[in-house]
């Protein structure tokens, strides 16, 4: 017999997070039972049920304050400490560890719960090896010591860890290194056979709490399906193995009558266990109790043989470790009408985009009456289905109304369309071959959880591929390189080759290089010895040595330098830093001064610990202060770009041939100069008189300079990304800048390519259009910055930091804020990209003005433009020249963009419905499921931000343009 | 174009390849031989008689590449001991590699579909031999680094990315050296849409292209979990290219046959 039991404690996998999730973004629905069940697989295993029965007993706690939410009232004595900053590693264990001494040495409780939290706070902010864990853990074990030396003789000391950690110090995952936790048992009394340490017993967590509530005295509760364990029952104080053998036994028939009826209870509420197990289950239950009963008549009589004891205990156990199999293969309930609804409205809403997009370009298509027949139809449709459902006797599911109404709407639709005009069925195809079989790559990689796990490499691997096949596309046709069948080449085109061919190439290679550049900052779904994540992803905080975190330091400052003045280099170049707008006030100083309060951050955050105690009040002042006001910054910045947006510098009369030349200075001395100034003099009246006329008749131009007008457009949006870039930014942890940085520059270098291969305008006023190849090779890009940011679609991988980021204390109780602090951290690549697709439109014609030196676009106010003025390079003007396309090419854009996200989400959600019994289904299809739907919905906001700043900038540049020839007239 | 004589060749491509091949490759020389001896020939052959009967000997040279591919699957197991195309990857890959090459040089060397330039002096064809091998070499490290940049790994299995290169490099740009001759430009002109000058430039873009998209393809299996032998890189993306070369080396006569009406060549 030994004092001490040494057990592998096996935690329980939580669905809570999908359940909670789960309700609403789908069919799928767990049980009831289940959330309540789960609960209390969190923390302590105790904690949902035990507190809750142990109402006759006195309790005591003392720790984390979310018990307090959880069992008001339950306590006899209770010391909460406030626990919700994950940052704080002291406050909760040195409250505990004030009063559990005097606590011990009373003697007015039963059960005394100590919930220490500091060594899970410290893994979440420090990692498993970092010094501070040491002090940790050594407080810990100190505690201990003082602990087992005060145990009195009639008390059991239970320590258990609720879970394990990664490498990275997070946990919630089920890898191996996260669910297994010790518990640790001692007793001042021998109590204990004998166990190897080498290998421990392994224990799910689910069995604490029958094995606590019989030593208690207490009922097992009702809801528990775990099972006692026996080691800690023994006989009446001797070492007979009989007695003992008997308690045991006692204890596992009143556990066994406990999930007995459970079950019974549960297959009443719900029928969704398997009836032949529960009959065998059943059977197996009232042998075993009817053999114990033979037992106590037997050991009434005479011997009772311990063979037979042993017997019955492992079919008792038989029977405990089958109901609860049975319990958790059960217990995820699906609804396929749910499912069936959700996809057919996701796969319509898909369809009428592919479609809609298709008809943008034939703008004289009559949407107002379709629009009104489809919604007639929908209505009609949904009602139809309604009186269906009824009819049957099946409640009114909202989902299936509103897929049966889409439906209808989407047929009714088609039916209008084929009458209009005898299209074929091209308009069901999204683009050219190469895209189908990229989408169907990208959809039906998602039906493998290998392929979902491996996306991080998958989706790159696809944008290589894209990148690469769109060059030696343009090679095929003869564009890239010239001089080598000049003859099946016309001139032009050549020339445009020549210049073309060596840039794609080389935008290729860095695009190329950029894609596996981004590849450093990976994260692994799990913890595997195969896979190993970026220790880059780590904050600064974490390191340990002083050279290379300052060198760390400076790479991230020199990144944020990089960014503002990549920023302001590209704006200078195009004209749009001239103006004296706010928006470029902003960008000239305000974007300095966000990178500033940014790296007073990062210096701040990493080095808290090592902070001399005087300032120690300042630094958390600051740290607390700097990520708000950087914040505000950006807040500022995008109000003075809606503000404002048009960043253009007039120049009245910059054109040459308004200057009157005078060589000398001084009265004219001369004939000579008299001839040659009067002259000057004469034409320069004539044209004001010219002018003035012009005024009534409107026919002569009259020229003014304005720069950057050719890029009013991109650098709008240009603007608002880089303003929106830096509170991202700082949501990150450090170094996941630079991976930023790659991300700018690789997206800056694919619409470069985009721009230089698939479609210059070409000085065509009509339609215009973004190809699907551009579009998917953006959303490509969007997915794969996604994981080079260090992000996976899985609960254990969120930054759960970001929520810290300026509210180092923690938010109370509103949980709205740090959501929308973790969803930006999540989803900042897929806001930054749909934010920034209009770019993919403006890109081409801001290229179009690289060729000319000349920034400016010299426009005319009268209707004409001079014959020398049509050689500049009207840019993004030209859009403007024709809004009606305009529109259309960016609702074109938004409808393709949508479909690619969307039908990506439809794979997911077809993956996960189909796949629903599959074995990874909660490991792999329904987190990504979740991602992606999520990711769709920022991104689909993101667009709709992005498309309406493009119009916002329309709008004000038609008012400028207004304004302009009013001042001008006047 | 220059016509040949298909006498001409099977003599010497008998007496060349009988030194090295074993037996069974004497054996598909010999079926070789029997399909050129009933190739028709003439002092000058006309239009769509001379379309036909250079697809027939494009055919028959393809189809023998692919018989001697098939053969290095087993034949170096009566030599070598424990030799399997899984297992001892990077010894078949050379062997494969060797041979393709080998069979490449000396079957265009015969054949010859393409005239040979004017100048045919030997210090000329040392230089050419000399600008082949460098254009080899170069092509095997850009293979290289295009693999890398596609996410092989940098350092570690440096080898087999390599070798992966170099037989990349001997579907790819050795049969340009052997038809176009140390010439990028021709290289590039033949990769357009309409660069090909003569089957054998179609037969060549076609067989390129096949082995890249294997390759392509070879990549897929990996990520996933079904733990096979052959999911280890880089024999998926090896074996991939392989079969991609031996499609195209099937699929070109055909398609070329199937669009010999359509092509039509400019003389250069």
């Amino acid at each position: 017999m030994l004092k001490a039991l040494v057990l592998l404690f096996l935690a329980w996998v939580c669905f809570l997070f999908y359940a909670g999730i789960g309700l609403f973004t789908s069919g799928f629905l767990l049980t009831r039972l289940e959330l309540t069940n789960h609960s209390s697989c969190q923390e302590l295993p105790g904690k949902g049920t035990l507190v809750g029965s142990g109402r006759g007993r006195r309790v005591v706690f003392m720790g984390d304050d979310t018990w307090e939410g959880l069992f008001p009232g339950a306590f006899s004595q209770a010391f909460f400490f406030p626990s919700f900053n994950v940052k704080d590693l002291h406050t909760v264990d040195n409250g505990i560890l004030e009063h559990l001494y005097p606590t011990m040495d009373r003697d007015d409780w039963d059960l005394l719960i100590a919930h220490f939290l500091g060594v899970d706070h410290c893994g979440h902010k420090h990692g498993p090896h970092h010094p501070e864990m040491a002090k940790k853990l050594n407080q810990m074990d100190q505690m201990l010591q003082t602990l087992v030396e005060q145990l009195e003789n009639d008390t059991l000391l239970v320590v258990a860890g609720d879970h394990g950690m990664t490498e990275t110090g997070d946990h919630g995952g089920d890898s191996k290194p996260e669910v297994m936790a010790a518990l640790f048992l001692y007793s001042p009394l021998p109590l204990f056979p004998g166990a190897s340490l080498k290998d421990p017993e392994v224990v799910p967590q689910v069995n604490l709490v029958p094995t606590l509530a019989l030593l208690l005295g207490l009922p097992i509760p009702f809801g528990n399906i775990g099972e006692v364990m026996v080691d800690l029952f023994s006989g009446e104080g001797d070492t007979q193995p009989l007695a003992t053998a008997l308690a045991q036994a006692s204890a596992y028939h009143l556990n066994a009558q406990q999930v007995s009826r459970f079950l019974h209870a549960y297959s009443l509420a719900a029928q969704d266990l398997p009836p032949e197990e529960l009959q065998h289950l059943q059977n197996l239950f009232s042998s075993a109790s009817s053999e114990y009963e033979q037992l106590l008549d037997q050991l009434k009589t005479g011997e009772v043989r311990e063979a037979d004891i042993q017997a019955l205990i492992s079919q008792l156990r038989l029977f405990l470790r089958g109901a609860r199999t049975a319990c958790t293969e059960t217990w995820a309930r699906f609804r396929p009408a749910r499912m069936i609804g959700g996809t057919i409205l996701l796969a319509s809403t898909c369809l009428l985009c592919l479609i809609t997009s298709r008809l943008t370009s034939s703008p004289d298509f009559p949407f107002h009456c379709l629009l009104l027949r489809a919604v007639v139809w929908g209505l009609a449709g949904a009602v139809l289905l309604a009186g269906g459902l009824m009819a049957a006797g099946i409640g009114l599911e909202p989902s299936l109304l509103c897929a049966g109404s889409a439906a209808t709407s989407l047929i009714a639709f088609l039916w209008a369309l084929k009458s209009r005009e005898s299209s074929s069925m091209t308009v069901f195809l999204p683009g050219p071959l190469p895209i189908l079989v990229l989408l169907f790559l990208r959809s039906a990689a998602l039906f493998s959880d290998s392929f979902v796990v491996a996306e991080a490499w998958a989706a790159p691997f696809l944008l290589r591929s894209l990148s690469l096949f769109l060059v030696a596309q343009l090679h095929w046709e003869g564009r890239l390189l010239v001089g080598v069948s000049t003859a099946c080449l016309s001139s032009p085109t050549a020339s445009l080759a020549r210049r073309e061919g060596p840039r794609a190439l080389g935008l290729l290679v860095g695009l190329l290089l950029c894609v596996r550049l981004s590849i450093l900052f990976h994260r692994c779904p799990e913890e595997t010895p195969v896979c190993q994540s970026s220790p880059w992803l780590a904050p600064l905080a974490t390191m340990a040595g002083g050279q290379a975190k300052n060198l760390w330091y400076g790479a991230c400052l020199g990144t944020l330098g990089v960014l503002v003045l990549a920023v302001r280099f590209w704006l200078r170049r195009c004209g749009n830093l001239n103006s004296p707008a706010p928006p470029v006030l902003f960008v000239r100083w305000g974007l300095p001064l966000m990178a500033l309060g940014t790296a007073a951050h990062w210096a701040l955050a990493s080095g808290t610990d090592e902070a001399p105690p005087r300032l120690q009040a300042l630094v958390s002042g600051a740290v607390v202060g700097l990520p708000r006001a950087v914040l505000a910054l950006a807040a500022i910045g995008l109000g003075l770009l809606l503000w404002q947006p048009v960043t253009v510098l007039v120049k009245t009369g910059a054109s040459s041939s308004n200057h009157i030349i005078v060589p000398f200075v001084g009265p004219p001395a001369s004939q000579a100069d008299l001839d040659y100034v009067v002259p000057q003099i004469y034409r320069r009246m004539q044209e004001a008189l010219r002018g003035k006329l012009a005024r009534g008749g409107g026919q002569t131009p009259l020229a003014l300079a304005a720069y950057g007008l050719g890029s009013v457009y991109s650098a709008a949006v240009v603007t608002a990304l880089a303003l929106l870039a830096f509170p991202l930014l700082l949501l990150h942890t450090e170094r996941i800048s630079l991976a930023f940085l790659i991300l700018f520059l690789q997206s800056f270098l694919l619409l470069q390519l985009l721009a230089t291969a698939v479609g210059t305008p070409a000085g065509s006023p009509g339609p215009f259009s973004v190809p699907w190849l551009a579009i998917s090779a953006w959303a490509l890009t969007a997915t794969q910055t996604f994981y080079s940011t260090g992000h996976q679609p899985v609960f254990p991988a969120i930054h759960w930091n970001a929520a810290f980021v300026g509210f180092t204390e923690g938010h109370g109780s509103s949980p709205v804020l740090p959501a929308l602090l973790v969803g930006a951290n999540t989803f900042a690549s897929h806001l930054l990209f749909s934010v920034g697709c209009p770019l993919l439109l403006l890109w081409p014609f801001v290229c179009e003005g690289q060729g000319s030196t000349k920034r400016k676009k010299t426009l005319a106010s009268g209707t004409e433009v001079g014959g020398e003025k049509e050689e500049e390079p009207l840019m993004e003007m030209r859009l403007r020249d024709s809004p009606h396309h305009f529109n259309a090419a960016l609702l074109q854009l938004g409808l393709k963009y949508l479909f690619i996200l969307g039908v990506q989400v439809l794979a997911c959600v077809l993956a996960a419905s189909i796949l629903r019994r599959h074995l990874m289904v909660w490991k792999v299809f329904a987190p990504k499921f979740i991602f992606e739907a999520v990711g769709f919905v920022v991104s689909s906001l993101g667009l709709l931000l992005g498309v309406a700043l493009v119009m916002w900038v329309d709008r004000a540049v038609g008012s400028w343009f207004k304004q302009l020839i009013l001042s001008q007239e006047r | 174009m220059k016509i040949l004589r298909p006498k001409d060749v099977k003599t010497k491509g008998m007496r060349q390849i009988n030194v090295r091949g074993g037996s069974q490759r004497v054996l598909a020389l010999c079926l070789l031989f029997v399909h050129f001896e009933s190739l028709p020939y003439g002092e000058r052959l006309q239009g769509s008689t001379m379309k036909d009967a250079d697809i027939k000997r494009l055919f028959y040279v393809h189809i023998f590449c692919i018989v001697s591919i098939i053969l290095t699957t087993f034949i170096p197991s009566f030599f070598l001991e424990d030799f399997s195309v899984l297992e001892t990857h990077l010894t078949w890959l050379c062997i494969c590699s060797m041979c393709v090459a080998i069979i490449n040089v000396v079957l265009y060397l015969q054949v010859k579909p393409n005239p040979s330039s004017k100048r045919s002096s030997i210090f000329h064809k040392i230089s050419r031999l000399l600008k082949s091998c460098v254009y080899f070499f170069i092509s095997c490290l850009l293979f290289h680094a295009i693999i890398v940049l596609y996410g092989a790994p940098l350092i570690e299995l440096m080898l087999e990315t390599f070798l992966f290169a170099v037989i990349l490099s001997t579907f790819t740009t050795l049969p340009c050296l052997c038809l176009l001759g140390p010439n990028i430009k021709a290289w590039l002109r033949v990769f357009t849409r309409n660069g090909a000058t003569s089957i054998w430039d179609n037969s060549l873009q076609i067989t390129t292209m096949s082995s890249v998209i294997g390759a392509w393809l070879g990549a897929f299996p990996i990520p996933l979990d079904w733990e096979r032998p052959w999911q280890v890189w880089p024999i998926s993306c090896t074996l991939g290219a392989t079969f991609g070369y031996m499609a195209g080396l099937l699929i070109s006569p055909v398609w070329i046959y199937r669009n010999r009406k359509q092509l039509t060549y400019k003389s250069r």
